[in-house]
């Protein structure tokens, strides 16, 4: 039986979000992992996709029209990979990329497809949250093929050494599908702005600084990148922060943004709507600093600070500094 | 070009509610709690709204599926501005892939050239129908929009990626799934949900639309996620930094 992962990557670079997905099909059962990496000039991607401790096989499809990801271009090589390899499993991370077309793939296959799946009990039964993480659900799937896209938080990195898997280019069977689905569905990517930030990528930093509403504006903010830079994190915001303007959609963290788990998660000036605590409840330690008691944030802190945001962070920041 | 846009929308659990998950495990208390629009469909009602007061489209049907009170959350979309509904009545619990065959057919009967739905349910949190219909139906998709823009007969979606935006433009027919920042939903006039309550509406059924609505996927036990034990508090910053000394986070 063989698991399919889609990776996800940039055409430069695997993204982590493909290791912790690698991880979730190693749990499997099956006797192998093939990985697809479908992208453009992207064969850097494939020869480290290869050397992937416990990947088998790496199939590439390099075409011009997959540099995006299009979910329209990769819905029939996947499609026809599983038909042409008998594979058992599909998986993707649950990022916006897998998010996008496995479901496409799976109506395709006539499957259902298991969405953000956080623990692998077997072959066929899995966990995934429901009702924005207040809920667990165990299901389990008879379908021929299971397909289903992994929360990455749930799972960690696999090691990026120890493999040996080929690298077998699909070229020749999959750029005519390719071709095909861009005639039929005359899809077509126009730009797209994608921010660089010299800080770790949010939903996979080892430490998370947020702010909420209590910021005030979106100036402010510097406050917590120099307290994130000092600790080498990412800066993330609660929707209240987005919805204000502070800061940019793309930073929020909760049940409609990101889900993070980072090994330590700073909430300042966050009150802990159960949105906001939903996207970062399975952090390892949580500190909150906020001017209110009572906001519900602190029932979810490992370490609570009740005062006046703009006191405390310069200060935590400075005595961070020194005790390094 | 003058649209016919479907709007397909779930009755779910309100999002204020805090759920309760049942004794025996078997899911989650949905009796005598309050229930709305799923958030995201409100959104798709009013981006079809807004497209047609542009005077670009002449239709909206709202589509809704499950037992007789699904109806309720169709009214509240006509009150809102769609033209006219459809029920698919059942009372099996259906899985989005069973909810795209079924609009599928519903999509054969009634020709719209544009779908626009939410990006998920706020109950099963699965992400999925949106993308299985345009699968079934071989249309181009764009998911998590935030930006619809209609020229001709083009479509320029910007779209939520993972670190910021991208557009894509699809050619009609297509199906669009929406975000959060899309826009922002209107109330409905109170004279409007009077006379919505008397609209007429479409009931169809799976048997009558000759899909077969079972699953290989079925959920086996639904349980409270582990209690995170918080609510310790320190008087100052030097403590902060005692306890990330302790945890090896510095």
């Amino acid at each position: 039986s063989t698991c399919l992962v889609v990776a996800e990557h940039d055409n430069n670079q695997l993204l982590n979000s493909t290791l912790n997905t690698i991880t979730a099909a190693s749990k499997l059962g099956v006797s192998n992992i093939s990985v697809l990496v479908a992208g453009s000039k992207c064969g850097a991607v494939a020869e480290s996709v290869a050397k992937v401790n416990g990947v088998s096989n790496v199939i590439c499809v390099d075409h011009p029209t997959l540099e995006h990801s299009l979910a329209e271009t990769i819905t029939p090589i996947i499609v026809n990979l599983q038909s042409k390899e008998d594979i058992s499993h599909i998986l993707t991370p649950a990022t916006n990329f897998g998010k996008n077309f496995l479901p496409r793939v799976a109506a395709l296959l006539n499957v259902s497809q298991i969405s953000e799946i956080t623990k692998v009990t077997d072959s066929e039964t899995f966990q995934r949250p429901i009702y924005a993480g207040n809920a667990i659900a165990t299901v389990k799937s008879t379908d021929k093929c299971k397909v289903g896209t992994v929360r990455t938080t749930a799972f960690d990195k696999a090691s990026t050494t120890g493999g040996s898997a080929k690298v077998v280019s699909a070229n020749d069977w999959a750029v005519p599908l390719v071709e095909k689905a861009i005639s039929e569905t005359n899809i077509k990517w126009e730009s797209s702005e994608v921010k660089k930030s010299e800080r770790p990528e949010l939903t996979s930093a080892r430490v998370v600084v947020s702010g909420g509403r209590g910021m005030k504006n979106g100036e402010n903010f510097k406050m917590l990148e120099e307290l994130a830079d000092t600790l080498g994190g990412a800066v993330g915001a609660s929707r209240a922060a987005v919805d204000s303007g502070f800061v940019s959609n793309d930073l929020q963290v909760g049940q409609t943004g990101k889900i993070v788990a980072p090994e330590l998660y700073i909430a300042v000036g966050i009150s802990g709507a159960i949105q906001h605590l939903a996207g970062m409840k399975d952090s390892k330690v949580i500190v909150a600093i906020n001017k209110d008691p009572e906001a519900p944030i602190f029932q979810v802190a490992d370490v609570g600070l009740v005062g006046d945001l703009f006191n405390e962070v310069p200060k935590l920041t400075e005595s961070i500094k020194k005790s390094k | 070009m003058s649209l016919k846009i479907l709007v397909p929308i779930k009755r779910v659990v309100d999002y204020a509610v805090k759920i309760r998950v049942k004794g025996d495990k078997s899911g989650v208390e949905t009796a005598n709690v309050k229930m709305s629009m799923n958030p995201f469909d409100e959104i798709a009602v009013e981006e079809a709204i807004r497209i047609k007061e542009k005077g670009l489209a002449k239709e909206i049907v709202a589509v809704s599926m499950g037992p007789k009170t699904a109806q309720e959350s169709i009214r509240t979309s006509i009150a809102m501005g769609a033209d006219k509904g459809i029920h698919v009545e059942t009372s099996a619990e259906l899985q989005p892939l069973s909810v795209a065959k079924l609009l599928k057919e519903l999509v054969d009967k009634e020709k719209p050239n544009l779908i626009i739905l939410g990006k998920q349910a706020i109950d099963d949190d699965c992400n999925q129908t949106a993308q299985m219909l345009a699968g079934l139906l071989n249309w181009p998709q764009a998911t998590f929009a935030s930006k619809v823009d209609i020229k001709d007969d083009k479509v320029h979606v910007t779209r939520e990626i993972d670190g910021g935006l991208e557009t894509l433009s699809m050619k009609l027919p297509a199906v669009i799934s929406c975000d959060l920042r899309l826009n922002e939903p209107r109330y409905a006039k109170l004279q409007n949900i009077m006379k919505s309550k008397k609209a007429e509406l479409k009931v169809e059924t799976p048997e009558g639309l000759k899909v077969d609505i079972t699953s290989n996927l079925k959920t086996i036990s639904v349980e409270e996620p582990p209690k995170r034990s918080g609510g310790a508090k320190v008087e100052n910053v030097e403590k902060v930094v005692e306890a990330l000394k302790k945890h090896a986070l510095i």
